[in-house]
């Protein structure tokens, strides 16, 4: 989903600076936007894009800046809260944002999205026409957003600890035998994912006796939970302080290149599929250059040197054929068809079940 | 003119103090009272009657007596020792102590982790002599652990101070008049150093009630303390209300306890330190 490896703690003190500091953020927040108005004068105009940390090759920023005369000013984040938290304080004015399904569908909702106008892209049909379908659970037209990078979520196992054919279900999670090396993500959606399909349910059901049973396995399990991790956890399987983990597959990826003993697997039950998609804020001052930088992020070469800095499942099919059998087969990149067919986006839920849930995950962590 | 001078010196502080702390107390208090339409409301805070609050209100004042009277059994005995027997390089002693703190707290919480996880060098170690694998990071006694390794010095150096004070006739008064070792600590030396002990309890307790870094790092998600829920309420939840509601009953809390300390403290010597 996202290069996050940061400690949450940083994340912590981040939001008490941002407390303290409302009034002088605001402050410094013009001037970055006074700066890049100034550069506009000179040439093309600019394009202020805000994207996760690490997920957009600066070569490809660069090619588009020689051929188009615009300026890039890029802006990173960590996580899609913080992108939230940043993007509606409007201290910025953002052109182009990359971030999680979820999130989109959130400021979709909210009327924070301009419409993207497809009929004038040139490369626009290199996208699979699959994932753009996936990705009408949180836009149901396709007319707000545009897929980047995508994947699933699934256990991050050590092939030493753990044999290949038990991490085909969830149950595994709660096998006695992996008591103490078993990480579970600390984020509240991913965690209630393996205990929703185990019991059959769907990861967005908003009903409350059917979340209230998913609670009380996840209880039930918390006594053999090694710890609940977010950017940690790939490192600590790699290091061997768990047997295995519920991540995201760019993370499996990335916790695989540490260590070769490590193997990724989605369980038969069903999983989460997560698509980063792009969208342009409704008051972004630059529509016409955001419409141009989709359109070159679709280019063949453009979205190939993405896809080879970033390494998650590219919807580009141009850069797919390309690309050698070992890297096609290799799940952690690109789920088959099967595993797919199972796993669903993240719908958001409405204000009131995000409460339940959040009240009931404060409930499993003080057990 | 003098006098105006010296006030005007105070202002770069004074403005730190209206933007750093009253501004963003008076936000948490303005969040805490309403609600997401402004309104004003009590709910915030008694949301802390909630059982979950109330069962990581109690770990944290658990967790946070527990480090505070482990901090004082290891910082008093080791105060008397420095300040009664007199070697060579005492002072660098006393430096040594606080030579940790010119680190960074949560790269040394992060080197903790590091030793204490399942194949983390302690546990190598316990291997090696045939004890195997022991569970230590990622529960209660770690958060503890942890608490008392960050917070110690801030106990050691109010207690040290107040010793170091004690005129040493005082002590040779009292043993000239027929008291033993143990009536001299009793009645001189604690009665001398109860400011610094009470300086000590309050810096050691108030930021391991309100911690949250460390049952974060050293905790692994598992250890929930009202910290962490005011944390999470912030950064998850985004409730920025009940998440200011529950810091002002926090806040109370912490009030409370440096008051009925201050009781104690009637000379306040030893609030010098902090």
């Amino acid at each position: 989903m996202l290069k996050k490896r940061i400690i949450p703690a940083f994340c912590a003190v981040t939001a008490v600076c941002t407390l303290a500091a409302c009034g002088t953020f605001a402050a410094c927040g013009t001037g970055a936007a006074d700066r890049s108005g100034a550069a506009s004068d000179a040439d093309n105009g600019t394009l202020v894009v805000l994207n996760y940390g690490k997920y957009l090759d600066h070569s490809v920023i660069r090619m588009f800046e020689e051929e188009t005369g615009i300026d890039i000013k890029l802006e990173e984040y960590e996580s899609p809260e913080e992108m939230y938290t940043k993007f509606s304080s409007g201290s910025i004015r953002y052109d182009v944002v990359c971030t999680s399904d979820y999130m989109v569908e959130r400021l979709i909702s909210e009327g924070q999205v301009a419409e993207i106008d497809f009929s004038g892209f040139s490369y626009y049909d290199n996208l699979n026409p699959e994932i753009i379908e996936a990705s009408q659970i949180f836009d149901p037209e396709n007319k707000y957003s545009m897929p980047y990078f995508y994947g699933t979520l699934g256990i991050l196992y050590n092939t030493t600890m753990v044999p290949e054919e038990e991490t085909d279900t969830w149950s595994i999670l709660w096998d006695e035998k992996y008591a103490d090396s078993i990480i579970m993500q600390n984020s509240v959606r991913d965690t209630f994912v393996p205990a929703l399909r185990l019991l059959g349910y769907d990861i967005n059901t908003e009903d409350q006796s059917q979340i209230e049973e998913a609670v009380q396995l996840l209880i039930e399990q918390k006594p053999i939970v090694y710890a609940y991790y977010v950017d940690e956890t790939a490192d600590e399987v790699a290091a061997g302080n768990a047997a295995m983990a519920l991540v995201y597959s760019g993370e499996a990826a990335y916790a695989a290149e540490l260590n070769e003993d490590l193997a990724y697997s989605v369980p038969r039950e069903g999983s989460n599929l997560w698509i980063d998609s792009w969208f342009i804020p409704a008051d972004s001052q630059n529509k016409e250059n955001a419409q141009k930088f989709l359109d070159f992020l679709c280019r063949e070469d453009a979205a190939m040197l993405n896809f080879e800095y970033v390494w998650y499942g590219t919807p580009n099919l141009k850069v797919i054929e390309q690309l050698d059998e070992e890297t096609l087969s290799d799940a952690t990149i690109f789920p088959t068809e099967e595993i797919l067919a199972d796993c669903v986006v993240y719908k958001q839920f409405d204000q009131d079940t995000t409460d339940r849930y959040n009240y009931l995950w404060k409930m499993l962590k003080s057990e | 003119m003098y006098r105006l001078k010296r006030q005007f010196l105070a202002g770069p502080y004074l403005l730190w103090v209206a933007g750093f702390i009253l501004l963003p107390l008076a936000f948490i208090l303005y969040y805490a009272f309403t609600t997401d339409g402004g309104g004003f409301t009590l709910s915030q805070i008694t949301a802390i009657a909630d059982p979950v609050h109330v069962k990581s209100l109690l770990l944290s004042l658990k967790l946070g007596f527990f480090c505070t009277v482990v901090c004082l059994l290891l910082a008093y005995p080791l105060c008397l020792i420095l300040s009664r027997f007199h070697f060579r390089h005492q002072s660098f002693v006393v430096f040594l102590f606080i030579l940790p703190m010119w680190m960074n707290f949560m790269l040394r919480i992060l080197a903790w982790r590091l030793l204490l996880s399942n194949s983390g060098l302690i546990n190598s170690l316990f291997e090696l002599v045939g004890i195997g694998r022991v569970k230590m990071l990622n529960t209660q006694l770690s958060v503890v652990f942890g608490m008392v390794y960050d917070f110690l010095p801030f106990m050691v150096l109010p207690i040290y101070n107040s010793m170091a004070r004690i005129n040493k006739d005082v002590v040779e008064a009292a043993k000239d008049l027929g008291a033993n070792s143990l009536t001299v600590l009793v009645k001189i030396v604690i009665p001398l150093t109860l400011s610094g002990i009470i300086s000590g309890i309050i810096m050691v307790f108030v930021p391991a009630l309100t911690s949250f870094v460390i049952s974060d790092l050293l905790g692994g998600g598992k250890v929930l303390l009202i910290g962490n829920v005011i944390e999470q309420e912030f950064m998850q939840g985004m409730n920025w209300h009940l998440g200011s509601g529950l810091s002002v009953v926090l806040m109370v809390f912490v009030i409370a306890s440096m008051a009925l300390l201050n009781i104690f403290d009637k000379d306040g010597g030893g609030a010098a330190v902090w």
